[in-house]
């Protein structure tokens, strides 16, 4: 293959726009909103470039900290949920017979085909006080209870039904994360699996490790970039929630995107707005930060 | 150090990229041929528009938005393209402010003649230089009937009580949560001293553990389902329930509420001043006036749509409450951009507490 270094012409063609759109749409715009991010309000339209880090400022206020402290609590939960929850499914993807797997991940990809506003108004329909979740749940109830009196326990689990409320609190919210973040957890998992050199596993058996203990010791580290990816690509997108903390959590449970969406109409701040926005992603830069050093230990390793 | 502000253009093209979404209308040509009408959802007659393209000739390009904020931030940076814009009062006291508005040229518009005489000189645009009254309503409770003791007349029934604790829901605006608790105070909803805020924030994140949603303009549906019996809303969708439901009340409390007003302006630097002024004054026909009242369920200022209009519509207490309770109602004023962001940061203290 031709040298990309030598093609110039060819590289610019197929780079130049791409740069553009990225420079245009990316990089000019993220650049105002930095500016704004020092800037004061002077009047209702107007902004004025002061450099003040006034704005950088509040965000260790009690009350905003509190906020990106519950955004990260929250999305960490459901990090840690897609994976527990992913694992196991893309294991038995990655397993399963060579027909069926395009099958499966498609299965896996379908909610995408439907907007987010539209899946996360589904959820209110299945979280609800009378939604399908607690009917479910209702119905378990009423099968236990009939249990419980038949032999004598009559109102063993209470009175009478008590529908579990979903909707305003964390555990809702978390849900509603886990539920839009798993397929993004399962794909990279997935692929991790997919490419693994089954022979461990089955070395692994034959000099007697048990399957408990070839999960552990053998396909989870063996899976671990694969993980890593999973945690990142799902715990990102997870901080700058903004839909699902706002129809699940209904007001009580804000993240930090809900204070950031205030700023630019409610409160008509954007220099704190735009400070909150930049901030965020520093956070997402951290993240990525601490990915790339454990990229690099675990490259070392493989090298000594 | 001090920078020239950012040039509207280039701020405009931010917007666009970091994700708050610019719908653009198609710009109109010169007087005569287009429109560009930006109103609110579910907020025009159904055959309002077509009627005055028969009527005139002129199209209507008709866009639609969510609250005013998202108008607000549209037009902030200067005008994408509209010619008619339906702004609440305290946004048209912050677009005059802001001199976001072009004057409304009264000789264009002669059926100015058929509005109520106390909507034509109003504290946020006095003389009606900017705005014209469109439709007006208040802010009240909504109530499942079989379910409360008594008709919750008082804001106390929300923000002190323990009676509806669990079943309580409110809208999810500061200004308007804090607003209210100002009343049941007994003070004006635009009293915002830093005292009055605390003491308004303090009563809410009391009775937090009692309310189950800060609901983003859906309490009716949230009252309508049966999960909250007692909800802050704006009379007109609780009206709307009301129509499914005969089991669903709207009561302004004996405190007072909120009084608001839609109205149409002109926002500087639309392509069609000409064509703008021609859709009001068709708006304010009362045949014209009378449909998009009896259709839409709000208050209208319009006399003389109101003297042709179905008793069913001007007899229902929900849209025309008992003058006393609205005596003692006030509509918002704009408290200026320090004061919104304190209302803003006790709102953000709500939202983190507990």
């Amino acid at each position: 293959m031709e040298s990309w270094r030598r093609a110039t012409a060819a590289f610019a063609a197929f780079a130049g726009p791409t740069t553009l759109w990225l420079m245009v749409f990316f990089l000019v715009p993220l650049g105002i909103i930095w500016v704004y991010s020092f800037g004061e309000n002077v009047s209702l339209t107007e902004i004025k470039t002061t450099w003040t880090w006034s704005n950088y400022a509040r965000i260790f206020e009690p009350e905003i900290a509190t906020l990106f402290w519950r955004t990260l609590w929250l999305s960490g939960i459901a990090t840690v949920v897609c994976l527990i929850v992913g694992y196991p499914v893309a294991l038995s993807i990655a397993t399963a017979e060579a027909k069926w797997k395009p099958w499966l991940l498609l299965v896996i990809m379908l909610p995408f085909w439907t907007n987010l506003l539209i899946r996360t108004y589904a959820m209110l329909n299945i979280l609800g006080a009378q939604g399908r979740l607690n009917d479910v749940i209702g119905w378990v109830w009423a099968a236990g209870d009939g249990l419980a009196s038949l032999v004598g326990l009559d109102g063993l689990f209470g009175e009478r039904f008590q529908p579990v409320t979903f909707l305003g609190t964390q555990l809702g919210v978390v849900i509603g994360l886990v539920y839009v973040q798993l397929p993004f957890a399962i794909l990279p998992l997935y692929s991790s699996m997919e490419r693994l050199d089954r022979s461990y596993l089955e070395a692994s058996m034959d000099l007697g490790a048990g399957q408990f203990r070839t999960f552990f010791l053998v396909l989870v580290p063996l899976t671990s970039a694969g993980l890593v990816t999973a945690a990142i690509i799902t715990f990102i997108p997870a901080l700058g929630s903004f839909l699902t903390p706002d129809l699940l959590g209904r007001g009580q449970v804000d993240m930090i995107a809900n204070v950031i969406e205030r700023q630019f109409k409610k409160a008509n701040d954007w220099p704190f707005g735009s400070a909150l926005s930049l901030f965020l992603l520093y956070v997402t830069f951290i993240v990525l930060a601490v990915k790339a050093i454990i990229d690099m230990q675990a490259a070392k390793r493989r090298r000594s | 150090m001090i920078r020239k502000p950012i040039s509207r253009r280039a701020a405009l093209m931010g917007m666009g990229a970091v994700g708050l979404t610019f719908t653009m209308p198609k710009r109109g040509q010169a007087a005569g041929g287009k429109v560009n009408f930006y109103n609110w959802d579910t907020y025009i007659g159904e055959t309002t528009l077509a009627d005055f393209t028969a009527a005139t000739g002129i199209e209507v390009q008709y866009d639609l938005y969510a609250d005013n904020d998202e108008l607000f931030a549209k037009l902030k940076n200067g005008n994408p393209g509209y010619d008619l814009i339906v702004p609440t009062n305290d946004y048209v006291e912050r677009m005059i402010i802001a001199d976001m508005l072009s004057p409304i040229d009264h000789a264009k518009i002669p059926n100015m003649k058929n509005i109520d005489k106390n909507f034509l000189n109003p504290a946020f645009d006095p003389g009606r230089k900017f705005s014209i009254p469109y439709m007006w309503g208040t802010i009240g409770i909504g109530y499942r009937k079989s379910k409360v003791s008594s008709v919750p007349d008082s804001w106390a029934a929300l923000y002190t009580s323990d009676e509806y604790a669990g079943r309580i829901a409110m809208l999810s605006d500061g200004q308007n949560v804090f607003g209210m608790a100002l009343k049941l105070m007994g003070k004006s909803l635009n009293d915002w001293t830093p005292e009055n805020i605390k003491a308004a924030e303090e009563m809410v994140i009391a009775q937090k553990k009692n309310i189950v949603a800060f609901a983003p303009d859906n309490g009716q549906d949230l009252l309508l389902s049966g999960e909250v019996d007692v909800v802050m809303e704006w009379n007109g969708d609780i009206l709307q329930v009301m129509e499914e439901d005969e089991d669903i009340g709207y009561v302004l409390p004996k405190e007072g509420g909120l009084l608001w007003e839609d109205a149409l302006a002109i926002p500087k630097g639309g392509p069609n001043p000409e064509g703008a002024h021609e859709l009001i004054n068709f708006i304010l026909e009362p045949e014209v006036g009378k449909s998009i009242a009896e259709f839409i369920y709000y208050a209208s200022p319009n006399a003389a749509a109101k003297a042709i209009a179905d008793p069913d519509y001007t007899g229902n207490p929900a849209i025309f409450p008992p003058e006393e309770a609205v005596g003692k109602s006030e509509t918002f004023k704009f408290p200026g951009q320090d004061i919104v962001q304190a209302i803003d940061e006790a709102w953000t203290r709500v939202k983190a507490a507990g």
